[in-house]
């Protein structure tokens, strides 16, 4: 293999890793912005999404991989949203009973 | 066993093929990894509920965290993973020394990455912030019992954190002579490639543990 | 498919020179081994073991419910005897039985493989249930813990006096054997069939096996963080559920049964699997609606992680959620009902032998319908406020794990004894133990239901005297089922002496595990095999002509 091909190989993972690093100091920037409930974790959620779609579909190769690996991933992340979800079913609708406030 | 197959090195008896072999390895991998996403599932439920119910605690307890030593914890894990992506790159073209520099290099941005993690508990101790009997708030005294759960929450995601890189930096440790002996070949490295996968995985959490537990207080919130 | 002819000839009916059990012989043969078949007995003996332990909780527990006093332990022992006899009886009995049991045996057996996909993973999920088991011995002889098998919190964490962390810990690393188990499995039916196995050639056991697999491999994760948070809030105090730091027990349940309901899939689904191959073969037919019942595995194990809410109706959860719940709940009804008439419409008009695995198969079917449609019950909002924490809950999930879950297993086990074996046990006997477990069974837990309506609360025991006749009739019932437990011991035991040999396919029956020599060799085939037939194609024969070595022994 040649001098060429190594460095092109080297290329688009440079390039994930500086994406990665400018996303870091994006979510840095954007927290000091008040973007208010719930919009400021939503855009970090957004930045993190972001940044774990790079790595999953480029680090870990699933870009250009099988459908069965891709259904796999889709597996988990479907799992977690299940759990999230109903979860919050609950809590977002239960009768305020907690309260986050000075108490006396 | 390994007679039956001596003609095929390191297929094992029960696959007809690498193929098959490789296919079930990677598959087997990310079906683990399903696994470990649903595994810290219940810790990131349990910081979602905790967080809607008490925000402005969060907010307080994230501001006792120093984001600078997150922001650069981060760094460090980025450059952890970029290094395991030459190792695993140069296990693919078979090349003995690019596999340990490159587990070398994960190995020292993973110990990095442990050290400051030691050092910032130290001082969360120091701060008599360690949630329990020694747990101690000395601000704002009506966030004070929901500020220990915030730092429950941290010290259990950011531990179980550390635990994967711990186990994960064992198995380095274990493959670095392997490695050198080359034993991994451009036909048949799916061990490195699949504990890849693990280490990366263990980026990923901590993508999403920073922004949430140090940076959510920043930005002022509704507190100030 | 030859195999029915072949089983007449007398060379079929002696076993081969060389089988998996003769490959190798001594302690560390079995100890080391990562031969699926072995893995397979190595947990029939261990599961068994801790079977009869749970066995011997539910024997105190009913002995001390005989009399409405509490006379024979005291209080503080009665928590613990139930609480123990559920840990025994679902985390080491229950959950790992099929799967672990007859799924290791037979799934590469049933797909064409010559063993799972990772062997040496497979042996370590032996080891980890091991050591997930000894530790909770080591909790049990010490004690114990009274907490009840469900741990809520904050009791489990702050009060209990008993010996939850290492019980926790015991569960938690048996954990890793579901996993293990599942993950293999997964891999296995992926990327190990024999060629020409496609996904509508599997047999419905594989299928259901699939389903299983998927929940452990998603459900079980989620109890293990769940028992770590528990043993960090219990030993460090670091408060995750503590309502002193405006913690919320009632998250804890969520996550708690986040898992263990759909556990109650993982118990129940391989049984359904088995069931569907033991009607379709004793029924001389085709299973009716082949893709349908497929499919609902699938269902039910996708359902099964929308409905744990409904074990938190009266816990405090948000009416609007309990609602979703109930709603979702219902839902699994219909992927159940799929299977059961099915089931039916596979025996009507099915030249049916009453062989003991069809006993087996018949029982559960009837008391599974009866678990099922209870538990539709006890998803209704309504009527769970009024029978929720009774016996009446005690009954319905007992229909559905023991009526349900064990019937299987033991319908299974006396299905593929002289695959496993290569033997034959007692036709007399067998059929008196699966008659003894029916009938027992029934005895044991139907008048709990009428006890649960009348008001008798479950985990307490000292009751009102009125309530005395029912529980005697309960007590007695446990006794006839503990008679039909024990004698499978006896004859299996004793077939692996005095059985007359199987041969290849004793039943006539189709499927890729019946062209393996009884006991299989130790990579199973001689040659992988190709599957050129779609599954179940049964032709009613009659008896005559298919059994020809039962006739002898039994006479037609």
């Amino acid at each position: 293999m040649s001098e060429h091909e190594h460095h092109s190989l080297w290329k688009p993972y440079g390039q994930v890793l500086v994406a990665l690093l400018v996303l870091t100091v994006v979510t840095v920037v954007a927290a000091n912005f008040h973007f208010g409930t719930p919009w400021s974790d939503l855009v970090a959620l957004f930045i993190a999404l972001s940044k774990a779609a790079l790595v999953v579909a480029f680090f870990m190769h699933v870009k250009g991989s099988t459908r069965l690996i891709k259904f796999a991933v889709w597996t988990g992340v479907i799992g977690i949203a299940i759990f999230f979800a109903l979860t919050l079913s609950d809590y977002a609708t239960r009768v305020i009973t907690y309260v986050d406030a000075p108490r006396m | 066993m390994a007679d039956a197959h001596a003609h095929a090195p390191g297929l094992a008896h029960h696959f007809e093929s690498y193929e098959q072999q490789k296919e079930s390895a990677f598959l087997g991998m990310w079906i683990f990894l399903a696994q470990e996403i649903m595994f810290f599932s219940g810790l990131f439920t349990c910081y979602l509920v905790y967080r809607v119910l008490y925000p402005h605690a969060f907010l307080v307890g994230s501001r006792e965290l120093d984001w600078r030593i997150g922001a650069a914890n981060t760094v460090v894990l980025l450059l952890s993973s970029f290094t395991m992506v030459v190792a695993v790159l140069g296990a693919k073209q078979g090349r003995r020394k690019m596999i340990v520099l490159g587990l070398l290099g994960t190995l020292l941005f993973g110990g990095i990455f442990l050290g400051v993690k030691v050092f910032e508990y130290g001082s969360k101790w120091e701060h008599h912030l360690v949630p329990g009997p020694y747990f101690e708030w000395h601000g704002d005294p009506s966030v004070g019992r929901e500020v220990e759960l915030f730092f429950s929450l941290y010290f259990g995601m950011t531990g179980m954190h550390a635990l994967h890189m711990v186990i994960g930096m064992g198995i380095m440790l274990v493959m670095l002579p392997l490695a050198w002996r080359g034993k991994w070949t451009p036909q048949n490295h799916n061990f490195v490639e699949g504990f890849g996968l693990y280490w990366h995985f263990v980026d990923i959490v901590w993508i999403f543990l920073f922004p949430f537990l140090y940076l959510i207080g920043l930005s002022g919130g509704s507190s100030h | 498919m030859q195999a029915t002819a072949s089983a007449a000839t007398p060379e079929a009916v002696r076993p081969p020179r060389h089988h998996y059990l003769n490959v190798d012989y001594g302690l560390r043969s079995w100890l080391l081994t990562t031969d699926h078949k072995r893995i397979g007995i190595l947990y029939l003996l261990s599961i068994t073991f801790f079977f009869a332990v749970g066995g011997i909780y539910a024997t105190l527990i009913r002995l001390e419910l005989l009399t409405p006093q509490g006379d024979l332990v005291s209080s503080d022992t009665y928590n613990r005897l139930f609480t123990m006899h559920g840990v025994m009886m679902i985390f080491f009995f229950l959950v790992p039985s099929i799967p672990a049991v007859l799924g290791n045996f037979l799934i590469p057996l049933m797909i064409g493989a010559k063993d799972v996909a990772f062997p040496k993973l497979n042996l370590a999920s032996w080891y980890m249930y091991m050591i997930g088991a000894g530790l909770t011995m080591y909790s049990l002889l010490h004690g114990g813990v009274d907490t009840g098998w469900t741990f809520y919190t904050p009791f489990s964490s702050s009060y209990s006096n008993s010996f939850v962390a290492a019980t926790a810990l015991g569960i938690f690393v048996n954990g890793f054997s579901s996993i293990f188990t599942g993950l293999n499995f997964l891999v296995t039916i992926h990327r190990m069939r024999a060629p020409g196995m496609t996904w509508f050639r599997l047999p419905l056991f594989i299928w259901s096996h699939y389903a299983t697999s998927l929940i452990m491999v998603l459900g079980t994760p989620v109890l293990a963080i769940t028992l770590v948070l528990l043993f960090l809030e219990r030993v460090f105090q670091i408060g995750f559920f503590d309502p002193a730091l405006g913690g919320d027990p009632v998250l804890f349940q969520h996550f708690f049964w986040f898992y263990s309901h759909p556990a109650v899939y993982i118990m129940i689904l391989p049984s359904l699997g088995v069931i569907s191959e033991i009607v379709a073969a004793f029924a001389r037919k085709p299973i009716f609606g082949y893709k349908f019942v497929a499919l609902a595995s699938m269902g039910i194990a996708i359902l099964g992680f929308l409905v744990w809410g409904h074990h938190l109706f009266l816990s405090s959860q948000s009416a609007y959620a309990a609602l979703v719940f109930s709603v979702l709940t219902m839902l699994i009804a219909v992927p159940s009902a799929i299977k059961v008439f099915n089931w039916m419409a596979t025996l009507y008009r099915g030249s049916i032998e009453y062989s003991t695995p069809m006993f087996y198969a018949l029982g559960f079917i009837g008391l599974f319908t009866i678990g099922g449609l209870t538990g539709l019950m006890l998803g209704t909002l309504g009527i769970d406020v009024h029978v929720h924490d009774t016996y009446f809950v005690v009954a319905h999930f007992h229909y559905i794990m023991v009526g349900g879950a064990l019937m299987g297993y033991l319908g299974g086990l006396h299905y593929w004894w002289p695959k496993i074996t290569g033997r034959l046990y007692s036709g007399f006997w067998s059929h008196l133990s699966a008659l003894l477990v029916f009938l027992g069974f029934n005895l044991t837990f139907f008048p709990q239901f009428i006890l649960g309506y009348l008001g008798m609360p479950r985990r307490y025991h000292v009751y009102p005297p009125e309530f005395q006749v029912l529980h005697v009739l309960s007590t007695a019932g446990a006794s006839i089922l503990a008679v039909g437990y024990l004698l499978p011991m006896v004859y299996f035991i004793w077939s692996l002496k005095y059985g007359d040999y199987a041969g290849r396919n004793p039943w006539g029956a189709v499927g890729l595990e019946w062209q393996a020599t009884s006991p299989p060799a130790l990579h199973n085939f001689e040659e992988i095999p190709v599957v050129d037939f779609e599954p179940y194609q049964y032709k009613g024969a009659p008896v005559a002509q298919r059994l020809p070595y039962r006739i002898a022994k039994y006479g037609a």
